[in-house]
């Protein structure tokens, strides 16, 4: 047992941690919020030329050949600066869907511009009516004179306006909650019959409505088997929790950093208000609450790459519920220990609490996740050798 | 021991019913329900209906343009109002400065300001807390200097409600620098457009403009718009904080949210079914139920009290405690259940004459700034670490 970074690994977060520091500040990230398109341009250049774009794409493919590990530093960083580019969304699970069950030819035309950041993606899994349910697929897809055929639509797609390439989740057979009979697609927002509608999310990200109607898309558009989607989707889906644990942490740190800091010069009576005991033992149960996520987001990194489903289900819902919980007591007492300095725009506390409570809110709250760990050993197992591998020709894009 | 309404409690209840069922606009009382966002007009209209029938101010005393009810007639009143989506009366005038001026004003205050507050003619806003004087609000440092029959006051004051839409204030002042911070303290009451008053928002996380920092610079108030003597405001800030005692818990308005969250719940689907029907849900939502209702009767039972005269103590803490708690619980309760339709932000949306588009659930879209926002009421009106202290060493002699 180690816990200790690698030499590259510590070389890894300090490069990001370095670049965020010189180009995230909380005024540019301010900025970059309120920008017309919702990400930075030169900051997504500047992650690519630190080969960040390619961080789950390995070494033969061009790419930083990372895992779980990697992944969570990189989010860890993110979350101390608040990031709002479609990493997640385009690297953390289209990069390493592509990497993991893309076809040769996908793997050849699609990744390239990824890591160049010459193309972004969003991840279009989620419907109205489905809470959280990733089974919950009612969007159908069916061939047709060979080429599929999409109906349906995708209800809160994170970062969806801003991607060049969708990937999309569809019926291919049977019923709206059936398990088998999901399939996954790429599809070009710009294909016909595609509509969408942006808003912004109330976190600082943005996000979209996307409406699928008679969408016609060539017969390759096929990501893995047919039918057979959803173990492939839980298995993205899982990656971006574990991301998105190590963000949460990144947050809480920032947070509890902060409130700290207020206790010791914060005066009130005539003394630094860290001085009452009540506020004492509140700290102290947000640093533990604290070590407690970090603890799982680490478990999370390690186990999302377990071979073993089963394995890897418990250990990411098992850190997605407990960041959650502790997600919302470090929120909740940062802003209270403040005072009504915390419940100000002004103040960062209430960005990061914002962010915080979205986290909660993506792929499936606290008590979402309790079930899904409970239920964790009747999971489906994913056999990615398994996937049959299409043959036609991928066109470029 | 009964804990059931008498029938002429019970008749009084449906006057109180038939009248909110008559004047309260149902625009106004859908925007209250679901959350929107309320202007001045909103609060005012509803105001000026309770005025026109002489329910604006319940808790004054009849000679002034009180109700003469007693304590249970005012929760079933507040429970009515409620329950139908009427707003809040703004507190600052009525509950706040206006039983303070009862007590301790001069006639002429009296004779000028009460009638004002009754009719809504002027909105009043709460300067007390400072950038450096919050939980301990005795080391306040705006200063009011006499001068002739002036008070020349400067200084500053922070987080004041809604004080973009005030005519007057009613203002802590120290008047004097020597022996106990308490003593040299007093209760000014000052027009909102006397020259040297600026106001500036405070934007809250949720993005709304709600608070303000209010800056005084050499503003001149006249000596008899002190009320009592000088001095003694914090005297009159205390009663003022200890007078309001059923109001606090919010019992009415919470019994309300737990009803649209119920709603909301029915609504939600999970995996096919309501997500009232998950049990891991619905025991969330029963525990919170149970919590208010073990509140009501507490509440209840501070008013049988008060009946019996004991004057108003420490238990209003516990109150407060207690209400906010469950006010934050069920605000919670609201995000978590629309799930992902929490996440988008149409503020506008909010808002009258909204013609857009809407995203998710019409329900939806306040809950989560909603969820933020009341992050406030465990921080305002004596934080929730300052009501227990009080708790601890008024109640338990810790
Ligand atoms: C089953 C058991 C086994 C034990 N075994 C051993 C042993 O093997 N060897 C040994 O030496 N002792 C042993 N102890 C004694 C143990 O260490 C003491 O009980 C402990 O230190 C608390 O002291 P106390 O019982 O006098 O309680 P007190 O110190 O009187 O404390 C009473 C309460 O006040 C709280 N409190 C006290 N001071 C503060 C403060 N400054 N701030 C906030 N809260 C405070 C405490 O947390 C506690 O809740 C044992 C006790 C138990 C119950
Ligand atoms: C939305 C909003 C509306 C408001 N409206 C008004 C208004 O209209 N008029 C007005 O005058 N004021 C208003 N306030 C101000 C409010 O009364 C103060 O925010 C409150 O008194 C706390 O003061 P503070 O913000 O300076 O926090 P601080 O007093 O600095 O407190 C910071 C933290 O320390 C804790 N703390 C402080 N002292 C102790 C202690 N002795 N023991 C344990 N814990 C302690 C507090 O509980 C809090 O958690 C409003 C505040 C908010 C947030």
């Amino acid at each position: 047992m180690d816990f200790d970074y690698t030499e590259e690994q510590q070389l890894l977060e300090d490069s990001v941690s370095k670049f965020l520091e010189k180009n995230y500040t909380f005024e540019q990230r301010r900025s970059i919020v309120a920008s017309r398109v919702g990400y930075s341009a030169t900051a997504w250049e500047g992650l690519a030329n630190l080969g960040l774009l390619g961080l789950p794409v390995p070494q033969d493919r061009d790419g930083f050949g990372g895992g779980g590990i990697e992944t969570m530093i990189v989010m860890e960083a993110f979350g101390r600066h608040l990031v709002v580019e479609p990493y997640l969304g385009t690297v953390v699970m289209a990069a390493s869907c592509i990497a993991t069950a893309g076809t040769d030819e996908q793997k050849q035309y699609l990744l390239p511009p990824i890591l160049e950041g010459k193309m972004k993606f969003a991840c279009a899994f989620t419907e109205d009516g489905g809470r959280y349910d990733l089974d919950h697929v009612a969007t159908t897809a069916h061939m047709d004179d060979g080429q599929w055929v999409l109906n349906g639509s995708k209800s809160v797609v994170m970062h969806g306006a801003v991607a060049d390439l969708l990937i999309v989740s569809a019926r291919t057979s049977g019923d709206v909650n059936d398990r088998n009979g999901i399939s996954l697609f790429f599809v070009h927002p710009a294909e016909e019959g595609v509509s969408g509608r942006e808003y912004p999310t109330y976190d600082g990200n943005r996000a979209a409505e996307i409406g699928f109607e008679n969408v016609r898309i060539s017969g390759d558009s096929l990501i893995g088997a047919a039918d057979r989607g959803l173990p492939l989707i839980e298995l993205i889906a899982d990656r971006a929790i574990a991301a998105l644990c190590a963000e949460a942490v990144g947050c809480m740190k920032v947070l509890n950093d902060a409130t700290l800091e207020y206790l010791k010069t914060r005066q009130q009576f005539g003394v630094p208000i860290g001085r009452f005991q009540a506020l004492q033992h509140r700290m102290v149960d947000m640093v533990m609450q604290y070590e407690q996520a970090k603890s799982m987001a680490l478990l999370a990194a390690v186990k999302v790459d377990d071979a073993d489903p089963v394995e890897r289900r418990k250990s990411v819902s098992a850190a997605k519920e407990l960041i959650g919980r502790a997600g919302r007591y470090i929120s909740q007492q940062a802003i209270q220990l403040h005072g009504g300095m915390g419940m100000t725009d002004e103040l960062n506390v209430g960005h990061y609490v914002k962010r915080l409570t979205t986290i909660d809110t993506l792929f499936g709250d606290a008590d979402h996740h309790l079930d899904r760990f409970a239920q964790a050993e009747s999971a489906q197992p994913l056999n990615v050798t398994a996937f049959e591998r299409p043959r036609a020709k991928w066109r470029r894009i | 021991m009964d804990l059931n309404y008498t029938p002429e409690e019970l008749a009084f209840r449906d006057e109180v019913r038939a009248f909110v069922r008559d004047k309260l606009p149902p625009q106004i009382a859908r925007k209250v329900i679901e959350h929107k966002r309320l202007v001045k007009d909103d609060w005012v209209t509803w105001q000026k209906a309770l005025y026109a029938q002489g329910w604006i101010a319940p808790g004054w005393p009849k000679e002034y343009g009180g109700t003469g009810w007693n304590p249970v007639q005012r929760h079933i009143f507040e429970e009515e109002c409620a329950a139908a989506g009427g707003p809040r009366v703004i507190a600052f005038g009525v509950d706040m400065v206006g039983p303070v001026i009862i007590a301790f004003g001069h006639p002429w205050q009296k004779e000028r300001y009460l009638p004002r507050i009754l009719s809504s003619e002027d909105w009043w806003c709460q300067g007390y807390s400072e950038p450096g004087s919050g939980s301990d609000l005795a080391s306040l440092k705006t200063r009011a200097e006499r001068r002739g029959d002036h008070y020349i006051v400067n200084g500053q004051k922070t987080w004041t409600t809604l004080a973009q839409y005030a005519d007057m204030m009613f203002c802590l002042v120290r008047t004097s620098t020597e022996g106990k911070k308490q003593n040299g303290i007093s209760f000014l009451l000052i027009d909102m457009k006397t020259p040297g008053i600026t106001v500036r928002p405070i934007i809250t996380l949720d993005g709304e403009h709600e608070v303000n920092e209010v800056w005084l610079e050499n503003v001149e108030v006249p000596v008899e718009n002190l009320v009592g003597e000088e001095g003694r405001g914090w005297t009159y800030a205390k009663f003022l904080l200890s007078h309001e005692r059923t109001g606090i818990a919010g019992v009415s308005r919470s019994k309300r949210e737990l009803a649209f969250l119920k709603h909301i719940a029915a609504e939600q689907t999970q995996g096919g079914r309501p997500l009232i029907e998950n049990p891991r849900f619905r025991d969330k939502i029963s525990r919170v139920e149970i919590d208010l209702m073990a509140l009501e009767i507490t509440v209840l039972r501070v008013l049988a009290a008060d009946r019996q005269g004991r004057p108003p103590g420490p238990e209003a803490s516990i109150l407060k405690i207690k209400g906010t708690e469950i006010q934050q619980a069920l605000t919670e309760l609201m995000m978590e259940a629309v799930g992902p339709w929490a996440l988008p932000h149409l503020p506008d949306s909010w808002g009258d004459h909204w013609l857009g588009e809407r995203v998710g659930p019409e329900y939806a879209a306040p809950l989560a700034a909603q969820y933020l926002n009341f992050r406030k009421v465990s921080i305002y009106g004596g934080s929730n670490e300052i009501q227990r202290n009080i708790v601890s060493q008024m109640i338990l002699g810790l």
